[in-house]
């Protein structure tokens, strides 16, 4: 593995009584792509939030390229800025243009000049694909181009590691590539990525490695073709069995 | 009834209504917005001081903290706004009084606001670096106040018809004048009409232009 950018030390979280992360350990190296994957309620989303404290956790450690997490404050704030985050449901600044969604961040956090903000936000439209819609609204965009979008203002921000919290599953069947497209060309790109997805194609095209996650641990973890093709603990040939009928 | 009009100052009372007004509707949009960030605020102090402000506010007689401003703050406490004359005193009282009833209603209204922006969109911002402040400033607050133009327009509207309980300390403002002329006048039904009909023109211009301004900032989802 290359050198670790993002460490799990045992780490473990509680909402009230159900223990939602048990003894997590994971370490993810400098340009890895890990696929997290898993049934519906195991933890999938709270890890990755864990990572950016949008939620806090009990015990263990959690290291961001060395730096353990602050407590809440300027300080996480300023960690936070490194860790980029794309939600299932987009969240862009529903007030905002698509161009200033993308150089709040730049402008407000790195104290980016406004027109070096607006010069790579372009540029990173134009990327994705939707420089076209640089002056429109979020709600003039389809779900796929707004989902783009808020890769684009993620990546806005240089992160050293972007997690992706199921980014495809509010989509329509037919935008879900043209997400998926641009996340495999950051992978290719050497982005550290986590992505919690079901889609097995992005994890065979991209992913060095796939973490399965059942109630709260971390059950099983492999490379994509030797875990799709021969997960070894029943719990992940259960739930692949389950994806795979249809 | 033109006899009324040349004899007393009409428009200069409706003049300090305007005044009152102005003023407090600024105060209390500045000290509600305050409040609100507080109620929204991590912090669970600050949480709970906005919580209590708006109880205590809300749920007090606009007559009683009229009255007590001057009994109390001035007579007694020797809080005296404008020491050279005790109208001017009365004037300022009634600001203060007229925006921290009303903050209580903005700071509400402003939390409705908020709830209209979806949880995500904080979150976001908060995944991206921004402080709590900027979130607020930059992301919750320009839609809180969008998505609340409908119930700040009544506040405000409720606030102008409001500066006429400055009459029980002495500002010289409409509802004053209009105790003034129906004692010393016959006709009271026409002075009646007349102050009525001038309150209505102060605030349905002010309800058509929030009406209108709801409509045309609010946020597409
Ligand atoms: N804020 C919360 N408060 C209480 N329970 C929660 C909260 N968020 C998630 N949970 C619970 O934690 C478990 C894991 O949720 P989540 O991480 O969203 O799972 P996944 O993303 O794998 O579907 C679920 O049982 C869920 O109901
Ligand atoms: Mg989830």
């Amino acid at each position: 593995m290359t050198e670790p950018l993002v460490v799990l030390k045992d780490v473990n979280k509680h909402f009230g009584d159900l223990h939602v992360l048990r003894d997590i350990n994971l370490t993810i190296g400098k340009g890895e792509v890990v696929v997290v994957i898993g049934p519906s309620g195991s933890g999938k989303s709270t890890l990755c939030r864990t990572i950016n404290r949008l939620e806090t956790f009990e015990s263990g450690s959690i290291t961001i390229d060395g730096n353990a997490l602050p407590e809440e404050g300027k300080d996480l704030a300023r960690l936070r800025a490194d860790v980029g985050m794309v939600f299932q449901s987009f969240n862009l600044f529903a007030h905002k243009t698509i161009l200033d969604n993308v150089t709040l961040g730049p402008v407000k956090v790195r104290k980016a000049s406004k027109s070096a903000a607006e010069k790579r936000g372009m540029e990173l439209l134009e990327r994705v694909g939707v420089a076209q819609q640089a002056n429109k609204f979020p709600a003039q965009l389809s779900g796929g181009q707004q989902q783009r979008v808020a890769i684009a203002r993620s990546l806005a921000m240089e992160p050293k590691v972007m997690l992706f919290d199921e980014p495809t599953s509010a989509l329509d069947p037919e935008m879900i590539n043209e997400v998926l497209d641009v996340m495999v060309g950051l992978a290719r790109e050497g982005m550290t990525m986590v992505v919690v997805t079901h889609e097995m194609g992005f994890a065979r095209k991209a992913a060095n490695r796939v973490v399965f996650m059942a109630d709260g641990q971390i059950v099983e973890e492999n490379e994509p073709e030797g875990f799709f093709t021969a997960p070894r603990s029943e719990r992940a040939k259960d739930f692949l069995g389950k994806i795979l009928t249809h | 009834m033109g006899d009324i009009l040349s004899k007393y100052d009409i428009l200069g009372a409706f003049g300090l209504t305007v005044y009152l007004a102005v003023f407090s509707a600024i105060g209390s949009l500045v000290l509600g917005t305050l409040v609100a960030v507080m109620r929204v605020s991590p912090v669970s102090v600050l949480r709970l001081l906005g919580t209590w402000y708006v109880n205590i506010f809300r749920n007090t007689p606009l007559t009683l903290l009229m009255v007590f401003s001057v009994l109390g703050m001035t007579y007694i406490l020797g809080l005296n706004l404008d020491p050279s004359d005790i109208k001017g005193n009365a004037t300022r009282w009634a600001i203060v009084m007229l925006s921290i009833y009303h903050a209580a209603f903005v700071c509400e209204a402003l939390r409705s606001g908020v709830n209209t922006v979806p949880a995500g969109q904080a979150e976001a911002a908060r995944a991206m670096g921004l402080t709590f402040g900027q979130s607020m400033r930059h992301v919750l607050l320009p839609q809180a106040f969008r998505g609340a133009i409908a119930p700040l327009g009544s506040t405000l509207i409720a606030l102008v018809k409001n500066t006429t309980v400055a009459a029980v300390i002495g500002v010289a403002e409409a509802a004053n004048l209009m105790a003034v002329i129906i004692e010393n006048e016959t006709g009271a039904l026409a002075v009646f009409v007349i102050f009525a009909v001038g309150f209505v023109i102060l605030t349905l211009p002010l309800g058509l232009l929030f009406t209108s301004m709801s409509r045309r900032l609010a946020v597409k989802r």
